[in-house]
């Protein structure tokens, strides 16, 4: 068994997304990309928080929970999703609008900017 | 009695209610929406003056969100740095506001505008104002979807493409960020940033802050438009609406980036040798790199763009030569560029609002048909070349001593050429633009309307007198507390977590 086998996996899959923003040329594959970068980082958090055998810290007066998780990566999971979501509607909003105008979702073909 | 520190969270809640209620309010009446974008910005301008009053009062004030106590809760804290940048940002977004009632008649939804604006304002200031890291990137996310929402604005084929190259350059840099935060997490398994110097304090300088470091500087740096993060900025501020142009170029990068960094990297982190060089290296180069891609352009706008990544790079400089008179130099160059760079960008605003082109070998003679603006652009061109009695003069000539103090000798030099370059690029608007004979086309226009020559002739006030801010009775007040916020290094956990 790899040491820390999860942490290269999700580290992979970051790579991956970054590979993908920086060489695929269709506006869609890149926003592809920047989606499983985000869920990398997502991922990242959730192994962080990850204990063998964990229970969930709920406290209750009569009861002690031996081997709690942290439950705050939890949270900030959480909200990481909720802003990658506004983030991705964003994206395609502008993609689409990008797609009336030059008929095309190549980006090679998406050039008035230069200079 | 109400406490003192509840004037921080009003920051954040002002704009954010403001947002809400124009989008809620004005979608048919177009007065509505001016009279609540100029009055979020009014009252928020006067509460960070109120600030920078408390902060000298008070030394620090600590907002604790829910009652929770820090290390468990989220706290806001205003200190010396907080109360700057809040100036800075909030009053150039209200003469912004003012500037934005005449302009953005030419669109046609000004409520979504006006929301958009707030909403990147309320991100702005939380950044400002939190203690927590976690908020931090929150509050980042928030200013900078509302700012990729705001380049598209217009929804034409240029825009909608800088818009979307802006939006993936930027979401890259923040999930670098987040990735940075998440390792610092693990590593210290607190959020809180005065916990979380403590706990880095301890532990000394191992692999994982080098890391971390290193996310910190490219995530950010992609903010900051710092060479080699900068190739979104020349197209992404020149497509946005003049206001939005003044806005991003002037507090935008600024508060999300150059704050953000010096935040982490002084007050958490603590600062070390290497990254004091890395950090001046980069702001070297994107000071030279800046200027010189900046004096081919003809676009007007696209010039402004290519001369903040120059000028963003004297304020890193500054800031990295990491001597008191280093930081106040680079701290006070922030500010100057912040009304120098926004008043250049409502100018532009202004002749494209009168003749509709932004390209500067169809202008010619404007200043006789626009005197307002002619006049206020010449202020800000002698500003940002740093021509002696106004405000870029006097930092420029600080971050140059300082880094000949600290015999960085090169950097002084490069900093002296780019501030040359940087004044022929000028000289060259203003012969193309403003001066020389009218042109025949031009010979209907008109100067453009009250509120946004108001707004222009305070931000050309401000330029001649703000070299006043380095006299050493306001410097006390305003610029050394801003810099000795940042001088007292990880020291920051232990001035928060006693004042609790």
């Amino acid at each position: 068994m790899i040491p820390y086998l999860p942490y290269w996996l999700c580290l992979i899959l970051f790579c991956e997304g970054l590979y993908c923003v920086l060489r695929k040329r269709n506006l869609i594959k890149i926003i592809v990309g920047i989606m499983i970068m985000d869920y990398a980082v997502n991922l990242f958090f959730v192994l962080l928080a990850y204990k063998i055998n964990g229970r969930a810290p709920i406290l209750s007066p009569d009861t002690t929970i031996m081997n709690m998780v942290d439950p705050l990566p939890h949270a900030l999971v959480l909200t990481s999703i909720v802003i990658g979501l506004a983030t991705t509607a964003l994206f395609i909003a502008i993609a689409i609008r990008i797609y009336q105008k030059y008929g095309t979702f190549d980006i090679t073909k998406i050039k008035e900017l230069k200079g | 009695m109400i406490e003192t520190s509840q004037i921080i969270p009003l920051f954040v809640a002002i704009p954010l209610g403001g947002a809400f209620l124009t989008s809620l309010t004005s979608k048919k009446l177009n007065w509505l929406a001016d009279i609540l974008g100029i009055g979020a910005t009014l009252v928020l301008f006067v509460l960070s003056l109120m600030s920078v009053r408390l902060v000298y009062l008070y030394d620090i004030l600590i907002y604790k969100v829910g009652a929770w106590n820090p290390p468990i809760g989220i706290v806001m804290v205003m200190d010396g740095l907080t109360s700057f940048m809040l100036v800075t940002v909030n009053l150039v977004a209200f003469l912004i506001a003012c500037y934005s009632i005449n302009y953005m008649e030419k669109f046609t939804s000004k409520w979504s505008f006006y929301t958009l604006f707030l909403l990147m304002l309320a991100g702005m200031n939380g950044v400002i104002v939190t203690g927590d890291l976690f908020n931090l990137f929150v509050f980042l996310e928030i200013a900078a979807i509302a700012s990729y929402a705001l380049v598209a604005f217009g929804t034409e084929k240029f825009e909608l493409e800088a818009a979307f190259k802006y939006a993936v350059m930027g979401s890259v840099g923040s999930l670098f960020i987040l990735l940075g935060i998440g390792f610092l997490y693990g590593y210290t398994s607190t959020l809180n940033m005065a916990d979380m110097a403590n706990v880095l304090k301890e532990k000394g300088v191992s692999n994982v802050t080098l890391m971390v470091s290193v996310l910190f500087l490219m995530g950010f740096g992609f903010k900051a438009a710092i060479v080699p993060f900068h190739a979104w900025l020349p197209d992404a501020h020149p497509s946005a609406p003049a206001p939005i142009s003044a806005m991003l170029s002037g507090v935008l990068i600024k508060s999300l980036g150059i704050y953000a960094l010096c935040r982490i990297v002084f007050n958490i982190i603590g600062i070390t040798a290497p990254i004091s060089n890395i950090l001046m290296f980069l702001g070297a180069l994107s000071m030279v790199v800046g200027v010189f891609l900046a004096i081919g352009q003809w676009d007007f706008k696209r010039l402004l763009a290519y001369h903040s990544i120059s000028q963003i790079g004297y304020v890193v400089l500054g800031i990295g030569i990491g001597t008191p008179l280093g930081i106040l130099g680079g701290l006070f160059h922030l500010f100057n560029h912040s009304v120098f760079k926004s008043l250049l960008f409502l100018n532009s605003g202004a002749v494209e609002y009168s003749t509709g082109t932004r390209d500067l070998k169809e202008m010619g003679g404007l200043a006789s048909k626009m005197p307002m603006t002619g006049s206020t652009s010449f202020i800000a061109s002698m500003s940002i070349a740093g021509i002696p009695p106004f405000n870029g003069f006097w930092s420029k000539l600080i971050i140059i001593i300082a880094a000949v103090q600290a015999s960085h000798y090169w950097y002084a030099f490069w900093a002296v050429l780019a501030s040359i370059l940087t004044l022929a690029s000028f000289m060259k608007v203003m012969k193309y633009a403003f001066l020389g004979k009218l042109g025949e086309k031009w010979s209907q226009i008109k100067e453009v309307p009250g509120f946004m020559q108001l707004s222009m002739l305070l931000l050309a006030l401000i330029c001649v007198v703000g070299g006043l801010l380095v006299l050493p009775s306001v410097s006390e007040v305003f610029l050394r507390k801003a810099s000795d916020a940042l001088l007292q290094g990880v020291d920051y956990a232990t001035t928060i977590l006693s004042n609790v």
